[in-house]
């Protein structure tokens, strides 16, 4: 121990140049950390936002300008907007569009309903093999979509609902991992405000909606936006249950677009049609990033 | 090593958004801590006594002013320079790592010249673990400890590298009341046997008072009061030191002096040559309070607490600040409380008595010579 | 009273119970069942006998062997590669103060994009036509390399494009969990390692590392079962007719079987799904041994 105190006091004693030289270092290798990693994370970013700056480019080219460009240009001096004007007119983007809408609000209010009730029952209400239900439904978490999804085709092809919205939104409007999340939720509010509604003559209907669905608002709209996140990029099982083009949604609506729409190589206004179907997603990102990224890192798994 | 603060200031900005104006955490610091001596930092909590032991650390850097070890001027000096020894409040113990490996750790970053063989880190390690007494526990895991052995592995992993200065944040705070008392002896036993210049952070004052060489009195960014504990208990240089100081707290009377007398309430109490007439605080600690038949100071009794060695007396008097007067008697004098008593007398020891200022509450001396009220 | 207090909290569970037990605990026995039934016709609804050809049939397909190399060909080399670069951006990102928020939100945008439709920008970017070689080809020559079809061309280009842009779309999450893991790490632990001198690298391998670790592993995880179920992504780029690419994946194997080209092999499609489901079960639960021994609370 002795050999580092001594070597310890003689680098105390040595002179201030060493001092300032070892500060000088010190502060030179952290700019260049800096640096460093401020170049990566750009490079990253730049990854993630040229495919959309690329996009919205590509749409407000002219077809003919586009099709001359052997070597794509990273701007343009000519925007069109003639692009957008046949995405809602050579293709039935506008019924896509409408469709999706439908189905996001439906399937997401439903959801909502039948959530938090199940929740409500989970949290607050005692009845007789409460918890043996509950380990049921936390097991259903585990089920892959990929293995029901066969037998739900079936069932749903010979009760005669493909191309019916019925067809579309009955299978995904339960969650059990959202059930589990918002009875997380409601279980954090206190007993005694049960009880109290209780003593005041409550039901426990009035109970959830004046006391507990109020409470929870910000949890709930968390779930209802992750929820809509889903259906509007839900393309699967649209896929598999509607072939009538009357009833397809945006994502079956852009591979329709790109497979038999404006003809194959209309890049701009396929692009157009992909800036019409990705706005309102990117517009609620933007309002709600923080309610999003917080849901997200909850639990959320994309697909 | 001793450890010099030149002017040392610190400047948070401001978090309140109406108040821009920075927050002044460290405000001109200039004082010695000398060689080999267990300091005590003690102020409440948000009086900067965190930030002191940052800067002397290095975690944090000075508005103004330097910090010194021994000659050296370290103000600029990054933490890892230093030589210091650091245990945190929590202790900070790598949660996945043995007994040992954490021990182990600051030796493992030695470069160049300092490295060591693995031999020399395992002996120096055994070496810090023996000192504090956990050489039995070495491969278990931080959570397999009690609060108190968790603390003497912080404590070993902070002296292995046998550091200039060792610094503790609220090294007991953690620890509950038995421990406590036991683990403030340990922190003494090993500052006695490394002889390391320790300086450590409390809000507790008697904690601080039990175990430092020397104590910084602190408020709001400002130095109260240094010295030695007793030093400071017996002569507080203001009110906020004489109120922080002592269990139970001294006892504030509004009062004033009149051509050499104290008078408290209506009754001429004490005689104090010196001071100008006018109003004052006095203050008269607990232990400065002689239960006398003929005594000056009369109040009413509210009850007597037996404490065993002690008796506390509780009386109350239109001229203290708080309701209830604690006094401390030895429970000999215990007769001289009358039965059908509704008021007790007391005499003041002029020695435990202070004087405050009414406006800067500062300390206002008086010449305890005459044995006036004994 | 008491009985209908005692009916009430099943009431309310009701609709779920309803949904569930129609759409998920019927599907998954049924599954079963028909991944045992011989010759389902799903017209008639009618079968010739029980056994397991269905599975064998499945295991000798060539487009589903094809579709089980791509998953795991994109399994092996997305998993690792994604949650090595989340980790070195989200270290970044937590030693950063300026912009740190502004970063963060753009990272995240993939997450809230559809798959579908930013797969098409993708595709545009590497594929080469007889009007333009396209962007990322652009790319390639002005640093002397020869341009390829990334779309149509070969294998390898294929594969890298796919994975490319599965690691695009997967970022997001892993980020965020990990930049969230590292800001939980209690700073005094970092202090203290400073105060030893200990090196950079150093802390971040003996601390930060261990730390994390179980953060690590649910996204290793959760990114072996996501990628395994790696579907809509390949449509993406590359058109629906997936096994005309060769590049199929395991899931898509499954929808064809169900519906499209190959019109409504129910057992087909259940074989294959189980066969999915144990590969992803076994796989998981190898993770799950490993991290047991190597996450260390």
């Amino acid at each position: 121990m002795n050999r580092t105190e001594t070597k310890k006091h003689h680098t105390a004693r040595s002179t201030e140049a060493d001092y300032s030289k070892a500060e000088r270092s010190v502060r030179t290798r952290r700019t260049a950390a800096g640096a460093v990693t401020y170049f990566f994370l750009a490079l990253w970013a730049l990854i993630v936002l040229f495919p959309f700056y690329w996009m919205i480019l590509t749409s407000v080219k002219s077809y003919g300008a586009y099709n001359s460009e052997y070597i794509p240009k990273f701007f343009t001096l000519s925007p069109t907007l003639q692009n957008y004007i046949d995405a809602f007119t050579a293709v039935p983007l506008g019924r896509y569009f409408v469709n999706t809408i439908l189905f996001t609000v439906l399937t997401t209010a439903a959801m909502m309903v039948v959530i938090t009730l199940a929740a409500f029952a989970f949290a607050r209400l005692d009845f007789k093999g409460r918890n043996a239900a509950f380990l049921l439904f936390l097991s259903l978490m585990m089920i892959p979509n990929e293995l029901v999804i066969i037998t739900n085709f079936v069932t749903i092809t010979n009760l005669g609902m493909r191309n019916t919205f019925q067809g579309l939104i009955l299978p995904s409007i339960t969650s059990v991992f959202y059930i589990y999340l918002l009875k997380e939720n409601f279980e954090q509010v206190p007993d005694s405000l049960y009880r109290a509604a209780k003593v005041d003559g409550t039901s426990d209907m009035k109970y959830l909606l004046k006391v507990l669905v109020p409470i929870s608002k910000p949890t709930l709209i968390t779930v209802t936006i992750l929820k809509v996140i889903e259906c509007w990029n839900s393309y699967v099982w649209p896929r598999l249950i509607t072939d009538d083009e009357a009833y397809y949604l945006v994502s079956n609506g852009i591979q329709e677009i790109r497979e038999n729409g404006f003809g194959r190589e209309n890049i701009p206004a396929m692009m157009a049609a992909v800036v019409v179907i990705s706005l309102p997603l990117i517009l609620l990102f933007l309002i709600f990033h923080k309610k999003i990224m917080a849901g997200v890192s909850r639990g959320g798994i994309k697909g | 090593m001793k450890v010099v603060l030149r002017n040392l200031t610190k400047k948070f900005p401001s978090r309140d958004k109406k108040n821009k104006a920075d927050v002044v955490a460290v405000n001109n610091f200039d004082f010695e801590i000398p060689d080999g001596k267990l300091i005590g930092l003690l102020g409440p909590s948000g009086c900067g006594k965190s930030t002191t032991l940052n800067l002397i650390s290095g975690l944090e850097k000075p508005t103004e002013g330097r910090v010194f070890f021994g000659e050296d001027d370290v103000t600029n000096l990054p933490p890892e320079h230093r030589g210091i020894g650091l245990v945190f409040q929590n202790y900070a113990l790598y949660p996945h790592l043995t007994v040992r490996q954490n021990i182990l750790f600051p030796l493992e970053n030695l470069k160049g010249k300092d490295k060591l063989s693995r031999e020399e880190m395992l002996e120096k390690a055994m070496e810090a673990a023996k000192l504090v007494q956990i050489h039995e526990l070495m491969e278990r895991k931080p959570r397999e400890l009690s609060g108190g052995q968790q603390q003497r592995v912080a404590i070993a992993r902070a002296l292995v590298k046998r550091p200039r200065v060792l610094l503790l944040d609220e090294p007991l705070s953690n620890l509950d009341a038995r421990l406590r008392l036991q683990t403030r002896e340990e922190i003494k036993r090993i500052q006695k046997e490394t002889g390391i210049t320790t300086i450590f952070v409390t809000h507790d004052q008697e904690e601080a008072m039990s175990i430092s060489d020397m104590i910084v009195v602190m408020r709001e960014g400002m130095v109260q009061q240094i010295g030695r504990p007793q030093e400071v208990y017996d002569n507080p240089a203001n009110l906020f030191v004489a109120k922080f100081l002592g269990t139970p707290p001294v006892n504030v009377f509004e009062a004033r002096v009149e051509q050499g007398q104290l008078i408290l309430g209506e009754e001429t109490v004490l005689e104090v040559k010196g001071p100008a007439d006018g109003p004052v605080y006095a203050g008269v600690r607990p232990e400065g309070f002689l239960l006398r038949r003929d005594g000056a100071f009369c109040c009413a009794l509210s009850g007597v607490e037996v404490m065993g060695r002690d008796i506390s007396v509780v009386a109350s008097s239109k001229a203290s600040l708080s309701p209830a007067i604690r006094a401390i008697i030895g429970s000999e004098n215990l007769a001289e409380i009358p039965a059908d008593a509704g008021q007790v007398r007391f005499a003041l020891k002029p020695d435990k008595v202070f004087l405050f200022d009414r406006e800067t509450e500062e300390r206002i001396a008086f010449d305890v010579s005459a044995r006036s009220g004994l | 009273m008491t009985r209908f207090n005692r009916l009430k909290g099943w009431l309310y569970l009701l609709p779920a119970i309803l949904f569930l037990g129609f759409f998920m605990v019927y599907p998954l026995i049924d599954v079963f069942v028909y991944s045992f039934e011989e010759g389902y016709n799903s017209a008639s609804q009618t079968y010739f006998g029980t056994g397991t050809y269905n599975y064998s049939y499945v295991l000798h397909d060539p487009y589903f062997l094809q579709a089980l190399k791509n998953t795991f060909l994109l399994v092996i080399i997305t998993v690792p590669l994604s949650t090595g670069i989340a980790l070195l951006i989200s270290v970044g990102l937590n030693s950063i103060k300026p912009l740190k928020n502004l970063l963060q939100t753009v990272y995240f945008l993939p997450y809230v994009t559809n798959t579908l439709a930013v797969g098409l920008v993708f595709m545009i970017l590497f594929k080469k036509t007889a009007y333009s070689d396209g962007l990322v080809n652009l790319l390639i020559q002005w640093f002397g390399g020869d341009s390829v079809d990334f779309i149509d061309g070969p294998y390898w280009a294929k594969l890298f494009v796919l994975c490319f842009y599965t690691i695009w779309v997967v970022m997001p999450f892993k980020i965020l969990i990990l930049t969230g893991a590292l800001a939980s790490v209690n700073p005094d632990y970092y202090k203290a390692a400073r105060v030893d001198g200990t090196s950079k690298f150093r802390t971040f391998m003996r601390i930060t590392l261990p730390m994390i670790s179980p953060m690590i592993f649910y996204l290793v995880i959760t990114g072996f079962i996501g990628a395994f179920k790696a579907y809509s992504d390949a449509v993406a780029l590359f058109g629906t007719d997936l096994n005309a690419a060769g590049m199929n994946t395991i899931v898509g194997y499954v929808y064809d079987m169900l519906y499209g080209d190959s019109g409504g092999y129910p057992s087909y499609a259940s074989a294959a799904a189980i066969i999915l489901f144990a590969i992803v079960l076994t796989i998981t639960c190898i993770n799950l041994l490993i991290s047991k021994k190597n996450v260390h609370y």
